[in-house]
């Protein structure tokens, strides 16, 4: 099997999925929830799907003084649309209540409040500043991690910028498809979408690691072999435990949270699906291939694979 | 032969405790007293968590003492209050985060426990105002401007928008961050005074003021309100004073009450407030069990179809990998969340990973004509660094989100942290129990 042959057409998949992502994250920008955006969600449970009209929502709202008001409706676990979903700016406990004494006098029902969070602007701003921070430092110790680790071998430095290219590839993967799912499923991007980039990363590393660690073993073995074979050999020896890993055991835990975590864990487990499922194919695809590149140094020959291999 | 035995003993009794503690029955373990239980995190079991930031003006330096003390008032008041279990924490360097879990009425609690009670000691001069108790008097302690000398009641402009009289500022002294003990004296019968003691850097401040200002009142104010406004009749250098007024008893010991507990050392505001309705929370939780179940038989199953044998027994090591950390969880007792939940998920399946490398490597070897404990030991010693460095690497993200957690009282992501930081514990080691 040779993997490293089409390794172009693999960098092309990869890129025309994030593409699709930036360009929506160019046109909508990202789906911020307000965690990091700041503001107030008011999540209200009817007891019934009679709910108030937008207009009326938005009226109330207005009394308060709040103009950026954005209504939704939602599915309850029973399949009826009684949830109500409010966005809007930033507010306190006090006229929350007022707010839902108010929607309670407009449909003379019980509404439970299944979620309320809001969050001032200093907060939501620090909170970004600190998850930026968050994933460069991540991203950071891990170079700095896999090149000591692989310090006992020639251009281990390689090793570690392949391997955060690697990564880099799965953060644009989950950065993208949260895009998308914020254009096709309103996903938000919130603080449970931190840390499942934050994982992606630690287990993408993780993954880059187990390819890496054999053909650093191997190529004490074979030293006479070409680098691009003893990087195939490397991949196809590592593949039955990755598929086995992350399809059989990870993503099968994954695949049940999203089908039957319920709705607050769907997007998280989703994500994670993907993230960790981008993790093992950019080691293969990307991070291992991008060794062969920098070893051939192919972008001297305007990224043209030396014709000597052979599968 | 013999070792493997005691070792099955010891394994056998381990297991045995560890499934005793994870019972729900269980709740105390005897001889030590400490307390057993599952703790549920807001997200599972519904309330509200509110994140409460210091109010002062920026480059104001805040105290992590200080903000310790605000965080006692506020438990205190909370409890107070008859709400039960509630937490406040120091999130980062000026954040409070409380919970509230299962809180109904959490409008009203929030509302009374956030009332600042900042106490300032207030330089009004010689009183040209004729402040009574319950005057609002507005002082410079939360402004960057700071006032040097009391201003006369002739000083004042007037504003131009309203045509008013502009509010007299004052110069706040010291506030109640510099209180040490308070106590209700009664000197003769029926008069009442309250004597306090201060910080040593209250008492330097306090000297100054005192020595400088014979003659003068220093105004008692609370929440920007007078309390009283008692002259200095003679410089306090000791670091311990008296207030004196027409109190009676009651009044006294209020005043105490409130001077000793009251006065929060930091004005607070709210600037995030979660609240997840129990019903929703119950919902999670439910169904996050479901899903981990079900996640949970598919991957048992699959080793079991895959690898056999030694499938079955990475499933059993998997079990009491998972029974463990329960246990775990139930003695610290770490707070289980939603993401929490998840994390313990993927640990475990991550945890099967070193088991499959392993596996993995010894079919190889076996492949390769080694007999079957030679593969077993090459399998386990080749697989070895990958399994090391991989699991350090999730342990770096991991205590970066542990950090990120913290600062900002985002419990819930640190439960996701803590639960995948077990992934380090990783039971490369169980095969060897199984005596393979």
């Amino acid at each position: 099997m040779n993997i490293l042959g089409k390794r172009y057409l693999f960098f092309v998949i990869s890129t025309v999925f994030i593409l699709v992502g930036l360009a929506i994250i160019v046109v909508d920008g990202l789906p911020l929830a307000v965690d990091f955006k700041g503001g107030t969600l008011l999540e209200l449970q009817y007891s019934s799907p009679n709910l108030p009209g937008t207009e009326e929502v938005i009226a109330i709202y207005k009394d308060y003084n709040f103009e950026e008001v954005s209504v939704q409706t939602a599915v309850d676990t029973s399949g009826q649309r009684t949830i109500l979903v409010i966005r809007s700016p930033f507010m306190d406990e006090q006229v929350k209540g007022d707010i839902v004494t108010q929607l309670e006098a407009k449909t003379n029902g019980q509404i439970t409040v299944n979620q309320f969070e809001s969050v001032g602007p200093i907060i939501a701003e620090q909170v970004t500043q600190r998850a930026a921070v968050a994933v460069g430092i991540a991203a950071l110790a891990v170079v700095i991690y896999i090149t000591f680790a692989f310090r006992g071998i020639t251009n281990a430095f390689r090793y570690g910028i392949c391997g955060i290219l690697a990564m880099m590839h799965d953060v644009l993967i989950v950065v993208s498809l949260s895009a998308i799912g914020g254009k096709l499923f309103g996903w938000q991007v919130d603080s449970m979408f931190l840390t499942a980039l934050l994982t992606v990363i630690g287990f993408s590393v993780q993954d880059k690691i187990v390819v890496f660690d054999r053909i650093r073993e191997n190529s004490t073995i074979f030293r006479k072999l070409q680098f691009e074979k003893l990087v195939n050999h490397s991949i196809i020896q590592t593949l039955q435990r990755s598929i086995n890993t992350q399809l059989m055991t990870v993503e099968f835990m994954l695949l049940a949270l999203a089908l039957f975590g319920g709705i607050t864990l769907r997007e998280f487990a989703v994500i994670l699906l993907v993230g960790l499922f981008s993790g093992t194919y950019s080691s293969i695809f990307i991070a291992a291939p991008l060794l062969v590149v920098w070893e051939n140094k192919e972008w001297k020959n305007w990224f043209k694979k030396k014709e000597t291999v052979a599968g | 032969m013999k070792r493997r035995y005691t070792n099955l003993i010891l394994i056998l009794v381990l297991l045995a405790a560890v499934i005793w503690i994870d019972l729900p029955s269980t709740s105390q373990i005897p001889l030590i007293n400490k307390s057993i239980s599952t703790v549920l995190g807001l997200d599972l079991r519904g309330g509200m968590q509110v994140i409460l930031k210091a109010d002062l003006p920026e480059g104001s330096e805040i105290t992590s003492e200080s903000l310790q003390v605000a965080r006692q008032i506020l438990e205190n008041r909370s409890n107070g209050l008859g709400v039960s279990e509630v937490v406040f924490q120091v999130a980062g360097s000026n954040r409070i985060v409380g919970e509230f879990p299962g809180a109904s009425n959490a409008e009203d609690v929030i509302e009374q426990i956030k009332q600042t009670g900042v106490l300032e000691f207030v330089d009004i001069g010689d009183n040209l105002y004729n402040f009574l108790p319950g005057d609002e008097i507005i002082t410079d302690f939360a402004s960057t401007t700071k006032v040097t000398a009391v201003p006369s009641p002739d000083s004042l402009g007037t504003d131009p928008d309203t045509g008013e009289t502009e509010k007299p500022v004052f110069h706040t002294v010291m506030t109640g961050i510099d209180l040490k003990g308070i106590g209700v004296n009664s000197p003769i019968a029926n008069t009442y005074e309250i004597n306090f003691e201060l910080t040593s850097a209250g008492r330097d401040i306090f000297a100054e003021h005192t020595s400088n200002n014979i003659g003068k009142f220093l105004a008692i104010v609370l929440d920007n309100k007078l309390i009283s406004a008692p002259t200095i009749s003679t410089a306090i250098t000791e670091g311990t004073g008296t207030i004196t007024g027409s109190f009676t008893i009651d009044e006294a010991n209020a005043l105490a009450v409130q001077l000793r507990y009251g006065s929060l050392p930091i004005p607070l505001v709210v600037e995030q407030i979660r609240v997840i309705g129990p019903t929703l929370g119950q919902d999670s939780l439910e169904k996050s069990l479901i899903a981990g179940l079900v996640g949970f038989i598919l991957v048992a199953l699959f080793m079991a179809i895959f690898y056999k044998v030694p499938g079955i027994l990475a499933d059993f090591s998997i079990i009491i990998y998972a029974l463990i950390t329960f246990a775990l969880f139930r003695l610290i007792p770490v707070t289980l969340t939603l993401p929490g939940i998840a994390g313990f998920l993927l640990s475990t399946g991550s945890a099967l990973d070193a088991n499959i490398l392993i596996f993995e490597r010894l079919k190889e070897e076996l492949r390769n004509g080694r007999t079957l404990s030679q593969a077993i030991e090459l399998g386990w010693k080749r697989a070895w660094p990958s399994i090391r460095d991989s699991n350090i690497a999730t342990l770096i993200t991991c205590s970066i989100l542990f950090w990120f957690g913290s600062t900002f009282g985002a419990s819930f992501v640190k439960g996701f942290a803590i639960t995948l930081v077990d992934v380090i514990k990783h039971p490369e080691n169980h095969l060897k129990w199984f005596g393979i």
